[in-house]
């Protein structure tokens, strides 16, 4: 069974039909690429799948439990994390703390436990701090952990968006447009990043624009034109496809 | 005396004031994203402004007729309000543009309590009264009695809303306003000043809020510096209800909830047999303020604010 | 702080608390009996203070509806400890009482009303103020619930121990007046809402909080159910205005509608505005400097009447006019504060840095 299945799903919003009867798998291990031009409702989809839209009509299931009545941070806590296309930072908490809230899910102390701070309060502080600080080494901002999110370096942002989506322990983690406004350098590091993490076992769904790096990295892809599935499948098939050429990269050529 | 009929025609009434000056709150968020807090204060200043000046006249030509010393008054307020709410956007809000949002909320409530207690200065800690010098002819409709002042005031009302709304739709500065409130940048981008707009729009909001402010005192009779709190929030009420940004909401939002506020004081005793009475006429605004935040949040004429994530 | 206390934190907290403890002494011997209330109502806009700033400063929810809390604290102690209704329960059974009916208030106000936008919130919050006010005015009448405008009287002080704070007590050839008396009790609470106010702001649930402020749709995205995490703030804050209200009838032993105007909310936000959002020490002083100001105002008719020979201007009236004028000075030219936090500082300092973010509108009507 896929881990990711988006069954017939369509958003309205007014008038305007945004996503139309979209159906796709994302399978286990696998990076899952989704181009399309701007537009598409790329990012919408996006939204439907993290709970923050609710679907017009259809199914969104991960690793079989309906999604679409879920609230956001229920599906984060199923392992369902995400990152946002414009950098949705705590734009002024520290890169340590932004990573810290995102262990909310996987942590439990309550009032009292902060209050009182008693042992169990404590060590989970401890792990909350320890994790989030292994994953800042882990993205390359070892020494950033103390700088504010807002004064942190572009790319950094971007790197720190996806540590602090980590720490919630994702199964499955969707990425809107990584790479965007990086540098060729950049984009290469944040490629091989996200292959250590699919090594490590994580399902990768990606939103992007840069056509090579998505065929380098992607196993599938599926693509959007004006809120449709045009094409799905092995990169390479789909990269020649006819309907694909005309909509998306014939356009950019 | 039909009392349903004539809590009717009060309700019409006093929801007609409200709406007017709801119409300065929903132009202002329209545009702002910001709750003119100093609405209500503006209008409180327009009936004070307009008693000072009918007194005077009273005073040196007693033998002018009631109903020009009242326009003389009101002529005044008028742009008394407008330079008034002008330097209000000036000094206090519009520094605060690209502020965290609490920051103008903030400023407006210091407004307020700024004007709230200068007119407590100026004016007196007592309820000013509104002399008797207009007609009180009545007339009878539907079992109801109506004033020709309760007459006049929807009337009046009715036409400056007319007014507004062809200012917004047909005109030059209507449109710049609308674009303006779609998006700022956008406006900006296409030779709209922007700075101008939302100076337009607190003045007029203000100028419509002076004539209302004379109408509640004539039709209560009297003005208090403290008039314009309660009368502001019933009117943001009234614009939230409406939906808020929407100018036929607010006008519908004024005139229903005058209407609720009417009927719900006239029956309140026989709907809690007798425990509450109509001195709880006050809280209906923000029962039905909660009620439709709860319900309806983006009001009844208000469209859904649109997604975006 | 100077340089040697720096270094030296334990003699600095000593100094302090032998400060805190003959404080009440100094100031009743050079001011005088009155100005060891004022001390008193120092340290209750302190409680109240740190309860708003949890829903203001760390959550970023505006209420100016706070006073309300405050109020049915003090009305429940009023009805469960007067001869209003013949009831006589001990305050350590009441004061939980209130601050839980101001919880419990607090959550059903905020249930409905926490997914709107937050200057909705403020709005309702501000009407929800007046109805409490507008009710207490009223319920005298067709059964006496709150004795109306003139309010209720003969409040049983706190007693503890068989020992009334209300009455004099005489130790060691010292007496000590019922403010002095109140004076620790209300420090005591005072210690423990800044405790515990700093613990929950360094924990999960103070960063779930920040998070909120910063971003609602990222906090969201990280698993923070922003919902309940208002609440809990929202809930929060009501408890310890319920809990000031309590203290507050007990010591003034009457109250009446009067006492918690809209202006009074009005005060405790200025107070933490003025002082620094968000941050314990800045609200401290906030608190106090508001609370000291208009009593040292009172002298401006002194003043009056001893240079012009007569008072021009009552002080009272000029009072509130002073606060409206500040808060909007504080906005313009010190919005964060005259003690800003750490998190504030820096975030008014790096405003041109941060990206401007959609705080806006969030997510479809389900959520």
């Amino acid at each position: 069974m896929a881990l990711l299945s988006v069954e017939n799903v369509s958003k309205r919003f007014g008038g305007i039909q945004a996503l139309e009867d979209i159906t796709l798998a994302v399978e286990a291990g696998e990076i899952y690429g989704l181009i399309g031009p701007n537009g598409a409702g790329k990012t919408t989809l996006f939204n439907c799948m993290t709970g923050l839209y609710t679907v017009s009509s259809g199914a969104i299931r991960l690793d079989g439990a309906a999604l679409q009545a879920l609230k956001p941070h229920q599906i984060v806590k199923l392992g369902f994390a995400r990152t946002f296309q414009n950098i949705r930072l705590f734009a002024n908490m520290s890169a340590l703390e932004n990573v810290m809230v995102g262990r909310h899910a996987r942590t439990h102390a309550k009032v009292l436990g902060a209050v009182f701070r008693g042992r169990k309060t404590r060590a989970e502080e401890a792990d909350t701090q320890e994790r989030a600080q292994t994953l800042l080494n882990r993205v390359g901002l070892a020494s950033k952990g103390q700088v504010l999110a807002c004064h942190l370096a572009y790319g950094d942002q971007r790197r720190l968006e996806i540590a602090r989506a980590l720490a919630s322990e994702p199964r499955l983690l969707a990425l809107d447009e990584p790479v965007a406004g990086m540098n060729p350098s950049e984009r290469l590091q944040m490629g091989e990043l996200m292959r250590e993490l699919r090594a490590d076992g994580l399902t990768l769904l990606l939103i992007e624009h840069d056509v090579k790096l998505v065929m380098g990295l992607c196993d599938r892809v599926a693509v959007l034109d004006y809120g449709r599935k045009i094409a799905e499948g092995q990169s390479e098939a789909v990269r020649n496809d006819p309907a694909v050429i005309a909509a998306y990269l014939g356009s950019e050529a | 005396m039909d009392i349903f009929a004539q809590q009717l025609v009060n309700g019409l009434v006093l929801g007609s004031i409200y709406a007017l000056v709801a119409l300065g709150y929903t132009m202002v968020y329209g545009i702002l994203e910001l709750i003119n807090f100093a609405h209500g204060e503006v209008t409180m200043v327009g009936a004070m402004v307009a008693l000072s000046v009918i007194g005077l006249l009273m005073g040196v030509a007693p033998e002018l007729p009631g109903v020009v010393v009242v326009l003389a008054g009101i002529l005044v307020a008028i742009p008394a309000c407008m330079a008034l709410a002008y330097t209000i956007e000036k000094i206090a809000y519009r520094p605060l543009r690209h502020a965290p949002r609490l920051a103008p909320l903030i400023t407006a409530i210091g407004v307020s309590i700024i004007l709230q207690n200068l007119a407590m200065l100026i004016w007196g800690r007592q309820y000013v009264s509104f002399p008797a010098i207009l007609p009180s002819d009545k007339y009878a409709l539907l079992g109801a009695q109506i004033s020709l002042l309760q007459i006049v005031i929807v009337v009046l009302a009715l036409l400056l809303m007319a007014g507004l709304w062809l200012l917004v739709e047909r005109t030059r500065l209507g449109r710049a306003m609308r674009a303006t409130a779609q998006s700022r940048e956008v406006a900006e981008l296409m030779g709209v000043n922007v700075d101008r707009v939302i100076s337009a729009t607190f003045v007029l909001g203000a100028a419509i809020a002076a004539i209302a402010g004379v109408m509640v005192s004539a039709y209560y009779g009297l003005a208090h510096y403290y008039m314009g709190f309660m009368l502001g929030l019933k009117a943001f009420s009234a614009a939230v209800l409406g939906g808020i940004g929407n100018l036929a909401g607010a006008m519908l939002g004024g005139l229903l909830l005058g209407v609720i506020e009417a009927l719900g004081a006239g029956y309140i005793g026989d709907l809690t047999g007798g425990f509450l009475g109509s001195n709880y006429q006050d809280v209906f605004a923000f029962f039905v303020l909660i009620g439709v935040l709860v319900l309806r949040p983006s009001g009844l004429l208000g469209e859904r604010v649109a997604n975006r994530a | 702080m100077p340089e040697a206390l720096r270094q030296r934190p334990r003699l600095a907290f000593a100094g302090l608390a032998v400060l805190l403890a003959v404080l009440p002494f100094l100031v009743g011997l050079g001011l005088g009996n009155a100005w060891v209330r004022v001390l008193d109502f120092v340290l209750l806009y302190m409680l109240l203070a740190i309860g708003l700033n949890i829903v203001v400063g760390y959550a970023g929810l505006l209420d100016l509806g706070y006073i309300a809390f405050y109020a049915l604290g003090a009305y429940l102690y009023a009805w469960l400890a007067s001869p209003h209704f013949g009831l006589h329960l001990p305050f350590w059974v009441v004061l939980p009482l209130g601050a839980m009916l101001a919880g419990l208030f607090g959550v059903l106000l905020g249930a409905p009303t926490l997914r709107l936008r937050g200057d909705y919130l403020a709005i309702v919050t501000l009407g929800f103020g007046e109805i409490i006010r507008i009710f207490m005015n009223n319920l005298n009448a067709p059964f006496n619930l709150t004795n109306g405008p003139q309010g209720m009287n003969r409040i049983d002080p706190v007693s503890v121990a068989g020992l009334s704070l209300g009455k004099p007590l005489h130790v060691a050839g010292l007496t000590l007046p019922p403010t002095t008396l109140y004076y620790y009790l209300f420090l005591a609470f005072v210690l423990l809402a800044i405790f515990v106010a700093m613990r929950l702001q360094d924990s999960r649930i103070g960063r779930a909080w920040a998070a909120l402020r910063e971003d609602e749709i990222a906090a969201a995205a990280m698993g923070i159910d922003t919902r309940n995490v208002k609440l809990l703030a929202f809930a929060m804050g009501a408890s310890f205005g319920g809990l000031a209200g309590g203290l507050f009838a007990a010591f003034q032993g009457f109250i009446s509608p009067e006492s918690f105007t809209l202006w009074e909310s009005i005060l405790v936000l200025c107070m933490i505005v003025l002082g620094g959002m968000g941050n314990i020490p800045g609200v401290l002083l906030g608190a106090a400097l508001l609370t000291l100001i208009p009593e040292a105002l009172r002298y401006l008719g002194d003043l009056q009447r001893a240079t012009l020979g007569h008072v021009v201007v009552d002080p009272s009236d000029l009072r509130m006019l002073l606060f409206g004028v500040a808060l909007v000075m504080m906005m313009l030219f010190r919005p964060a504060g005259l003690l800003p936090s750490r998190l504030r500082r820096r975030e008014f300092a790096a405003q041109d840095g941060v990206a401007e973010q959609e705080q806006a509108s969030l997510y479809d009507a389900h959520a």
